[in-house]
Parts: C-alpha cells; sequence; structure tokens
C-alpha cells in the first residue's frame, strides 16, 4: 500500500505528473475575482471565505479526470486489480495521494491568497480549519466519480456533472465554517457536520468506487 | 394466494415478453384514466374554486405545482427501488424501468422549478430565491442530469445498468445529506409542505390548512399525475425493452456472422 | 495444485464468445492458447485473472495464484525500469528484481526512464512484471508483440525456467516457443447462437 502511495507521489512530482495544476488554477480563480467584482475591500472581505472554497473546490475538480484514467490507459488498474491489494484499498490510496497532491497544498495556498481578498483576521484559522477537514472529503468523492467514468473516452466533463451535486454538502458545511468564523460567529455545528461527512465518505465511499471500478474493469 | 406465491407471480413480470404483453394490457387503462383525472382536477382546480383571500388567483398554480414535485421525489425513489432489484436480482426489466423513469423524473423536476418561479414571482417578488425547497429541487435536477448523461455515455447495457444503480444509491444518501445542508444554509420563504402533513388534511391543523375546497381538486390532480407517471413509466419501460430486443439480435447476427 | 476449468462459458459485452471450456493446467507445465482473432482469447484470460465473471461453469486454483501480462504493461513513463520493478514487487511483496533484470537483459537499461524505451524494450519490461510476483500461474495475452528474435529466446528461456521451478504458464500466442506443453485451440468451443429463450433474459 505503501509502494502504492509513493509511487503515485512520485509520478505526480516528476515532469508531466500535473502536480501544482490545481494550485495554479486555485490562483487564478482568486486573483481574478476582484477584477470581477471590483476592489471594495468591505465586499472582498464578505465574500472572501465563499470564495476561496469554491476556488479549492473547482481546482479538485479539475484535477480528477487524471486521479483514474492514467492508471486505466496503460493498464495498471487491470494489473493492480490482480494483484494481492483489494481494489478498496488502491481506492483508498488513490484519493489519499489526490488529497497530498492538490487538497494539502489548497490548504497551506489558502490563507496566503486570504490576504489578496482582505479575509478579516479570525476567518485565517477557520479557513485553514475547514478546508483541512472538507477537502479529503473532496478527494474521495472525486475517486468515486472518477471510478464511475474511468472507461469513458472523453469522460472529464461527465465526471465534473457527476461529482457537482455529491460536492454540494461538504461545500455548504466547509464554507459556512469558513464564513462563520471570519465574522466570529460559533462555527460548531458546521464543523462538526463537515468533520462528520468526511468521516462518513472516507469510512463508506471506497467501497462504492472499488465496486464501480471492477464493474468498468469486467 | 400466499405472500410468498405473490411475490414469485410478482417476478414474473421480471420477464420482458410478459412484462411488455401485460402492459400493453393495462396500458390503455392507465392513460384513459390519468387523462379523466388530469382534465377533472385541473377545470375544477381552475375554475371551480374561489380564489384564495391572500394569494388570489396564483394560488391555482398549485395544481400543477404539487403534484409534479411530488412525482419528482417519488420518481427518484422508483429508481432507487428498481435499482436496487437489479443489482440484487439482476431482472433487466427493472434496470430498464429506472433509465425509462428517469427522463420522467426530470420533466418533474423541471415542471415543479417552472411553475415554482411562477408561482414565486408575484408571491416574494422574484423568480427565483434561493430558498431550501427551490434548492433543493434545482440539485435533484442536477442529480437527474448526471443520470441521464451517464446512462447516455456507457455503450454496454448492463454496465451502464450496474453504474447508474450504485450512482443512484450513493446519489439518494447525498440527495438527503445535501436537503439537510441546504436546510442549515437558508431557512428559507416557502411555506410548509402543508398537503402532506396529516394534521392539514385532518383539519386539526388550522393555521397551515389548505382547506378542503382546494384539497379536493388538488387530491384529484394528484392521483391523475401518479396515474400519468405510471402510463408513462410502463410505455417508455416498453420502448427501452424493445430497443434492447433490436440490440441483441444485432448482437447475435455478429456473433452468426 | 492444478488449475482446472470446468464447462467455461464466457462472455464479451454481454455476448457469449466461447461454451464448454474445460482443461486442466498442472504445475511444470504450458498451455499455449490458440484461435481466430476475436474468439475471446483475451477475454478467457481476463476471466481466469479474476478480472470478469464467467457465464457458467467453475474455475478452481486460480484465486491469488495468477500473474497476469495484458496488452499493456502498466508502466509509467516517467519512473525508472528499476522504479517500475519495485513498484510491482513491493505490490505483490516480492523483494528481489536483480533476477527478472538479468532474465530480461535490463540490467544496462535499470537507470532509464521507461518512456525513453522502445517498443521491445517495454514489452521486456513488461514481462520481466511476471517474474516479480512470485505467482505459480503465468498469464500471458501475446506476449511476443514487438519483440526481436533474441528477446523471444529470452522470454521462451524464462517461460521454461519458470516451468522448471514447479510454475505453469498459459499463454495466448501463434508463435512456436519450444515449451514442453499442450495446444490449447478454442476454435471448436466458439459459443453457439442460443436458443430463444435463453440469451439475454429473455429478450428476444
Amino acid at each position: 500500500m505503501i509502494a502504492l502511495l509513493l509511487r503515485d507521489l512520485k509520478l505526480a512530482f516528476r515532469a508531466g505528473g500535473g502536480f501544482g495544476l490545481g494550485l495554479a488554477f486555485f490562483l487564478i480563480v482568486t486573483v481574478l475575482v476582484p477584477f470581477s467584482v471590483g476592489p471594495q475591500s468591505s465586499l472582498l472581505a464578505t465574500i472572501a471565505p465563499g470564495v476561496l472554497w469554491l476556488g479549492a473546490l473547482l481546482a479538485c475538480l479539475l484535477s480528477l479526470d487524471r486521479l483514474l484514467a492514467l492508471d486505466w490507459e496503460d493498464g495498471s488498474l487491470d494489473l493492480l486489480a490482480t494483484a494481492p491489494l483489494p481494489l478498496e484499498s488502491v481506492v483508498t490510496i488513490k484519493a489519499l495521494a489526490h488529497w497530498i497532491t492538490t487538497g494539502l497544498p489548497l490548504v497551506l495556498a489558502a490563507p496566503v491568497l486570504g490576504v489578496l481578498l482582505n479575509l478579516p483576521g479570525p476567518g485565517f484559522g477557520w479557513l485553514v480549519v475547514s478546508l483541512l477537514i472538507g477537502t479529503p472529503a473532496l478527494s474521495v468523492i472525486g475517486t468515486f466519480g472518477a471510478a464511475l467514468t474511468v472507461g469513458l473516452k472523453r469522460g472529464g466533463l461527465l465526471l465534473s456533472l457527476l461529482v457537482l451535486p455529491l460536492y454540494v454538502p461538504t461545500l455548504i458545511f466547509g464554507a459556512e465554517v469558513a464564513r462563520r468564523g471570519a465574522t466570529g460567529m460559533e462555527v460548531q455545528t458546521p464543523l462538526l457536520m463537515l468533520a462528520g461527512i468526511t468521516a462518513a465518505t472516507v469510512a463508506l465511499l471506497p467501497f462504492a468506487s472499488a465496486a464501480v471500478l471492477r464493474i468498468n474493469l469486467r | 394466494m400466499s405472500i410468498a406465491a405473490k411475490a414469485n407471480a410478482l417476478w414474473e413480470y421480471a420477464n420482458p415478453r410478459k412484462f411488455l404483453a401485460t402492459s400493453e394490457r393495462v396500458l390503455p387503462f392507465f392513460w384513459i384514466s390519468s387523462a379523466l383525472f388530469l382534465v377533472v382536477g385541473l377545470v375544477w382546480g381552475f375554475f371551480f374554486t374561489p380564489d384564495d383571500y391572500k394569494q388570489g388567483s396564483t394560488v391555482k398554480i398549485i395544481y400543477l405545482h404539487v403534484p409534479s414535485a411530488l412525482m419528482a421525489i417519488n420518481c427518484w425513489l422508483m429508481m432507487l427501488v428498481t435499482s436496487l432489484v437489479w443489482l440484487v436480482r439482476r431482472h433487466h426489466v427493472s434496470a430498464l424501468a429506472a433509465r425509462a423513469a428517469a427522463p420522467i423524473g426530470i420533466v418533474m423536476t423541471l415542471i415543479a422549478l417552472a411553475t415554482g418561479a411562477i408561482w414565486g414571482q408575484p408571491m416574494w417578488g422574484t423568480w427565483w430565491a434561493w430558498d431550501p425547497r427551490l434548492t433543493s429541487f434545482l440539485i435533484l435536477f442536477l442529480f437527474y442530469l448526471g443520470y441521464i448523461a451517464l446512462w447516455e455515455a456507457i455503450e454496454d447495457p448492463d454496465t451502464a445498468a450496474d453504474l447508474t444503480s450504485v450512482l443512484c444509491i450513493v446519489g439518494s444518501v447525498f440527495a438527503i445529506l445535501s436537503r439537510y445542508a441546504v436546510n442549515f444554509w437558508n431557512q428559507g420563504l416557502h411555506q410548509g409542505a402543508s398537503v402532506m402533513r396529516a394534521g392539514a388534511i385532518t383539519g386539526t391543523d388550522t393555521t397551515e390548512k389548505v382547506s378542503n375546497v382546494f384539497f379536493y381538486p388538488l387530491l384529484t390532480c394528484i392521483i391523475g399525475f401518479v396515474l400519468l407517471f405510471i402510463a408513462l413509466v410502463l410505455y417508455r419501460t416498453g420502448t427501452e425493452i424493445r430497443a434492447r430486443r433490436i440490440k441483441a439480435l444485432l448482437a447475435r447476427e455478429r456473433v452468426n456472422g | 495444485m492444478i488449475l482446472t476449468v470446468t464447462d467455461l462459458a464466457i462472455a464479451r459485452g454481454g455476448v457469449p464468445v466461447l461454451e464448454g471450456l474445460s482443461f486442466a493446467l498442472p504445475p511444470g507445465k504450458a498451455l499455449i492458447l490458440r484461435g481466430p482473432n476475436g474468439i475471446g482469447k483475451t477475454t478467457l484470460l481476463r476471466t481466469l485473472a479474476g478480472l470478469q465473471q464467467p457465464l457458467s461453469g467453475r474455475i478452481e486454483g486460480a484465486e491469488d495464484r495468477i500473474a497476469y501480462a495484458a496488452h499493456s504493461d502498466g508502466l509509467k513513463p516517467t519512473l525508472t525500469v528499476t522504479e517500475n520493478l519495485i513498484f510491482w514487487a513491493s505490490v505483490f511483496g516480492t523483494r528481489d528484481i536483480q533476477p527478472a533484470l538479468e532474465a530480461f537483459a535490463l540490467n544496462e537499461l535499470a537507470d532509464r526512464h521507461a518512456g525513453n524505451l522502445s517498443a521491445g524494450q517495454k514489452r521486456r519490461l513488461g514481462l520481466a512484471r511476471m517474474l516479480v510476483t512470485g505467482r505459480p500461474i503465468w498469464m500471458l495475452d501475446e506476449p511476443t508483440v514487438s519483440l526481436d528474435k533474441t528477446a523471444v529466446a529470452m522470454f521462451a528461456d524464462a517461460v521454461r525456467a519458470h516451468l522448471g521451478q514447479g510454475g505453469s504458464a498459459l499463454i495466448a500466442t501463434h508463435i512456436d516457443l519450444g515449451l514442453d506443453g499442450e495446444v490449447l485451440d478454442v476454435g471448436p468451443n466458439k459459443a453457439r447462437p442460443k436458443a430463444l429463450d435463453d440469451l439475454d433474459g429473455g429478450f428476444l
């Protein structure tokens, strides 16, 4: 299992591995927002938590179609499916690798971009906390979507369409934590819901992803 | 007949030919009765009920809005059940029924959304508000869209049936989750679902009660929509079965050739 | 333990392709799979490898004992030859990749990126993967594609050594590899068109 994780990380960091793609997209979205809504700092401060969460979510979405497709094309998935590793572990590791290469950099970059959007002081901590708790759910749900569409030649757009409604609860609670944190309101309820969603998806969704992958490998 | 025997009798309809024969026999009944209920319900509702003292005549859109919203949700539930039946018992008709129902469901969702907007305009002064109920239906619309797109994208029918079934089950869980999330996110303008509450029907809940004057034509419309839905699902499932038969024939030709 | 297949029927994309297939593959033996293109040899290998379910029939002695080599080798172009092999070795819980490198003369290429290899060299690397799995039954789907004469001989030697150690191999190929084993022609097992009632759940 460690071997698979290390391989995926190595592949991501080598040339053409796509590491940093999500980060670049995140940067582009947040930098463009002030140009489109205007530079008033009070307005930016209000929308900053939501924009940062949305940017992180879209950056995640962008990188999903590479998650399993490359291993599908070169036959690795066939071979992994006949290996001693259960497919449930394979998809979990894949999601973890996706989170480390995409989700974690977004979490770390978010406060910097928060400065650009005039995020209020108390918001920084909660933004990082909410992204840290929420992005694993995005990776796991995304892996399910990638497993559903892995056999399709042009599955990218379909993947986004399938994953979008599944992302809604995570986005709502995640952005709510960041928003409430920024305005100094209590964050406990949405934070617990967000943590619950992440815990439940990480625990249960890999079984669905593996089942779907088995169907696609037939 | 014992329950087990009845259940066995039900599974006989998993045979496509038996299903086709039976559905063709009962379809005229469903077409005619749904038309009857809809015409009676809508005419009664539109022309023979008084205007609401607060909402005026706009309230009458309820006769389309409520039944379509109910069917939009029930259609997804039906797809969930048939998906589970497919995954457990591998009956092709079940999977095809789910496939046949989805476009009906998405149209019902669209009708509910559109009538909601038309109703909302005079009531709330806006075509669209991010009200929890409307938002939930928008999300439901996205689920239907993804489900249908996945069916269309996959060539092999069994693979498509398997994948869409799993999507339907996972989607159902997330749809419920979204409902809670959306409720939490915005408390909303929408009035309570007064028709569905027991108190509203029995008259004990006087504040939210839909008065009997409105309720009976509404009930007629709901029955009409249910019958129409059944007719459409049977009809479309029959079409899907015929399409599959053509595919099977072509496949056999290929194997023989 | 013998790999036994009894009265197997398989389908590709829902259409039955082979039926009534029975054979046994004892340790130390190779079985060469023959048959015209499109008859279902790949489907058979995928079914035996557990990637898809048979329509009917039994497969015994296959579980967790098969190393499968498909048309594509699952190589990562940005990893070196050694890294590719080490990855598969650790997935299958083995360590030593040196014998595999030697058997397919990959030592000199060990530090090259797999993306820079020629088609034949890639294929050699893909076949070397079989050695690091440590599994007793090899299933190879057209293994000699893009291999030159020397490489084919290398491959035949590797299979012979594997058989000598009590392993077995099921190979779909049209080349004579000079191995100790039988030829299984699946041509006669082509699935016959079904009676009206039982194909595709009664759709006909």
